[in-house]
């Protein structure tokens, strides 16, 4: 990822875009803290939120005429926020200590003309930018004018204490002012170095004022220049009426202007952030329950009623995304933030690269890029990045590595086979299953394959082989090619027959990598041939789409019309079809990230006390293994032999899903095509007896049989292996590849008994031999 | 990284090489990951130069060294 391409991603996510509050107000007062500060009545932290981008606080608090409550989201359900009046009772405790911020000294003079909200403002701004500031009031004393209009709103004493505030920071005063001579402008240019004019408070008719071309004294929001180089003017009612938050806010704006035309930039320059403008946030109002205003007594809100008030606020933020996946709630963020941090741990040169989990553990589903309003992949991101890691030979090995062994399990001589149907010299048909279904119910394959066979005329050729998902998932593209490639020249061999594919993730990997592979999804095919239902179930069962068929509503369809042609009652998941989510097995997450991949086919078989009813042999079995019932689409019509219950089958596990590859393969060959299966290699003749209590640590360690086997045939084949003479246990130790594996064992009649399994990758250099 | 000490358990060195039936020894013996080579104290056979890894080194400390190379 460059630097321009981390832009772009930042930039699609919204989460950090302004709420609607923010984004209206002219000062960008931050509503949305107010808010939270206020429902915790925690008065002096919402002290310091007014503080940070309100001028004349104390007096602006308490009238603010609120331009932002048009934009509020809550008034979409109920009124929008009060939120004058809980700057009101903000203002109305005392103005917490802080001290004063150092300010630098420069040698500028500037002078403000007139105390209005405008005038009052700009000179507080660029006192605390470090200029000499001189106000020219024409009255007696400042704000007068103010005082008396706000008399019931605004208490003396808060016009008292933020004058007393400008006069700490050194503003000088030239009270009763001749502000309506001629020459002033002149006169005021020959002394300082630059002008501001608080017409809110002067008169700006009267003024001796040269005009713009459209007979206006000051050109446009939010320079606020007027004709007159180095005279900025501010304070003017806009076409919306006189607004004292407006006032404040060109002063803010002209102080911002004379600043920068004092430092040699061009005031008009990026000015875009200053005043109201549109946001790209986006908040869910889904499931708000709409809720009055808080009613209001004459003297506002008191602490309560403020509080209650606040805690209407939606606290506006995007994080659709993050609502519904797990994992990217995991990581404490969201998508912009995980650019940021994937962009750094690609940019890395020495350290630790601390978003290697975060990168290899995205499921790759899409669920994000359907729910974002703006179509932020993270898929995309996490897969690109993993391809470029893989590359340059930065993939931690054990992120995939078990994920990607099953995958040359499947493409090796054990699984795979590409036959025509017995008896048929071509195939019209090619049936193929994937990898994870033979796998996980290697009897329905068989079932499935002889009633495709007995339905189909031409001849029904089959395919056993894995796609390469794992590669594509892993960002291995020389692997995938590679695995592509044989594919290929396995099903060519067969005359390129068309495909009737049985797994969601084969159908979306060959879409997205062989286009050219005419294919067609089992469920449209049994929806022809009529399979009848043998299994029907108790009750309604919840659908549980494979993240894979997203996209695809066509197979989302033909997996419902067979089914509810069989009369079976569907429950549709809140999160089904379109939205559905991933069981965790996806993207490889359950290889990168087991606790996550748990947690997440935790939440989703929560979603529904119905048996689920998935199409994804891994899927079912993911949901199995958290103690869901879950059936596979195809249990209905092809029942698992000698399962009374089949929604009750355990998942199989890592070590039986390679035997029943394996057993699926040697007896077809053997039972249809009358072939011996090739003679499995001599460590796999070692029998063991695994005990209840140790089978659940293999699995959880990732450690498969035939790892052990090899363990225990090697160390007495070679005799190294250690033992302990108490238990008379042996232990040893074996590098089939990567990780090294360590099993305690006693030999018990013609096999060994297994206590303890465990695996490492580092390895002891010389281990055999001093 | 300290793969150096405190690698061996008394229990490590129960064990017994088969072999030559001698009992194991606290020895530096060098591993390897990723290119990154220690030096770890460990349970070694003197005379057939077998190596335990235990169980608890292998998924605690190994483990966490594993990760941060892997990461690195």
């Amino acid at each position: 990822m460059e630097q321009l391409d981390l832009r772009q991603w930042e930039a699609r996510c919204i989460e950090e875009k302004q709420p609607w509050c923010i984004a209206a107000c002219p000062l960008h007062v931050d509503g949305r803290a107010l808010c939270a500060k206020a429902a915790a009545q925690d008065w002096a932290g919402a002290w310091q939120v007014l503080l940070r981008t309100m001028p004349l606080t104390a007096v602006l608090g308490r009238i603010c005429d609120a331009p932002c409550r048009d934009q509020c989201k809550r008034g979409e359900v109920g009124d929008p926020i009060a939120i004058h009046l809980l700057e009101r009772a903000c203002v109305s405790h005392p103005r917490p200590r802080r001290k004063p911020a150092p300010v630098p000294n420069k040698p500028k003079s500037l002078a403000v003309v007139g105390s209005g909200l405008a005038g009052l403002t700009a000179a507080g701004d660029l006192l605390r930018k470090g200029y000499q500031v001189t106000l020219y009031e024409p009255g007696a004393a400042l704000a007068q004018g103010l005082r008396e209009h706000y008399a019931g709103q605004v208490p003396d004493q808060a016009w008292d204490e933020e004058l007393e505030l400008l006069n700490k920071l050194g503003l000088k005063v030239k009270a009763e002012a001749p502000v309506d001579d001629p020459g002033i402008l002149d006169d005021l240019l020959d002394n300082h170095d630059g002008v501001f004019l608080s017409v809110d408070v002067l008169d700006p008719e009267a003024w001796p004022l040269e005009r713009g071309e459209d007979g206006r004294p000051v050109t446009a929001r939010p320079v606020q220049a007027t004709a007159r180089e180095g005279v900025f003017a501010g304070g003017l009612a806009w076409p919306e009426g006189f607004s004292p938050v407006w006032a404040a806010a060109q002063g803010r704006w002209g102080a911002a202007s004379l600043d920068r035309l004092m430092q040699g930039v061009a005031p008009g320059m990026s000015r875009e952030n200053d005043g109201p403008q549109e946001t790209r946030l986006f908040t869910s109002l889904e499931g708000v329950e709409s809720l009055p205003m808080v009613p209001a007594g004459p003297e506002g809100y008191g602490d309560e009623a403020a509080a209650t008030e606040a805690a209407r606020c939606l606290q506006c933020h995007c994080l659709e995304c993050v609502k519904v996946c797990p994992y990217l709630e995991n990581f404490g963020a969201y998508p912009k933030k995980y650019a940021r941090e994937i962009y750094n741990n690609q940019s890395i040169v020495m350290g630790a690269r601390q978003a290697n989990k975060l990168i290899n553990s995205c499921s790759l589903c899409g669920l994000c890029e359907a729910v974002c309003p703006e179509d932020f992949a993270m898929q995309d991101l996490c897969l690109a990045t993993r391809q470029g890691m893989v590359a340059k030979g930065k993939m931690p090995p054990s992120a995939h590595e078990f994920a990607l062994l099953d995958m040359r399990f499947s493409l090796g001589q054990e699984f795979r086979l590409a036959k025509h149907q017995p008896g048929h010299a071509a195939s019209a048909y090619l049936f193929y299953p994937g990898c994870q279904l033979p796998a996980s119910a290697p009897g329905q394959v068989r079932a499935v394959y002889e009633h495709l066979c007995a339905s189909l005329p031409g001849g029904v050729g089959l395919m056993l082989a894995c796609c390469g998902a794992p590669a594509y998932w892993g960002g291995q593209e020389a692997m995938l090619a590679e695995a592509l490639a044989a594919w290929k020249e396995d099903w060519q061999a067969l005359g390129s027959p068309p495909l009737i594919m049985a797994c969601p993730s084969c159908v979306d990997v060959f879409r997205r990598h062989l286009p050219e592979v005419e294919q067609r999804f089992l469920w449209e095919v049994l929806a022809e041939t009529g399979a009848p239902m043998q299994a029907p179930p108790a009750g309604a069962l919840a659908m549980h789409d494979p993240c894979t068929t997203r996209h695809d509503k066509a197979a989302q369809q033909a997996v419902r019309g067979v089914v509810g042609k069989a009369g079976v009652e569907l429950e549709e998941l809140k999160l089904g079809r379109e939205l559905t989510e991933c069981c965790g097995y996806g993207g490889l997450m359950s290889t990168a990230n087991p606790p996550l991949a748990r947690e997440v086919i935790t939440r989703r078989a929560g979603q529904s006390e119905r048996d689920y009813l998935a199409y994804c042999a891994v899927c079912r079995d993911r949901l199995a293994s958290v103690g869901k019932r879950a059936l596979h689409a195809l249990d209905l019509f092809f029942p698992p032999q000698g399962e009374d219950d089949p929604a009750a089958r355990p998942n199989p596990g890592w070590s039986q899903r390679r035997e029943n590859r394996a057993r699926l393969k040697a007896g077809l060959l053997r039972d249809l095509w009358g072939e011996e299966a090739p003679a499995m290699e001599a460590h796999r003749q070692v029998k063991l007896i695994i005990p209840p209590e140790v089978a659940p640590l293999l699995e959880e360690r990732r450690i498969l049989i035939e790892d052990i086997q090899k363990v225990i045939f090697e160390a007495e084949a070679q005799g190294d292996k250690l033992c302990h003479p108490e238990s008379g246990h042996f232990l040893a130790s074996y590098q089939p590849y990567k990780a090294v594996f360590w099993v305690e064992y006693t030999p018990e009649g013609e096999g060994y008994r297994v206590h303890n399994a465990y695996a490492h990758r580092m390895q002891v250099k010389g281990r055999a031999r001093p | 990284m300290s793969m150096n000490t405190d690698n061996i358990r008394p229990g490590d060195l129960e064990w017994t090489c088969c072999k030559c039936g001698g009992k194991l020894e606290p020895a530096p013996v060098v591993v390897e990951y990723l290119g990154n080579e220690f030096t770890a104290e460990l349970p070694r056979c003197p005379r057939c130069g077998l190596v335990l890894i235990s169980e608890e080194l292998a998924l605690g400390k190994m483990a966490e060294v594993e990760q941060i190379l892997e990461d690195k």
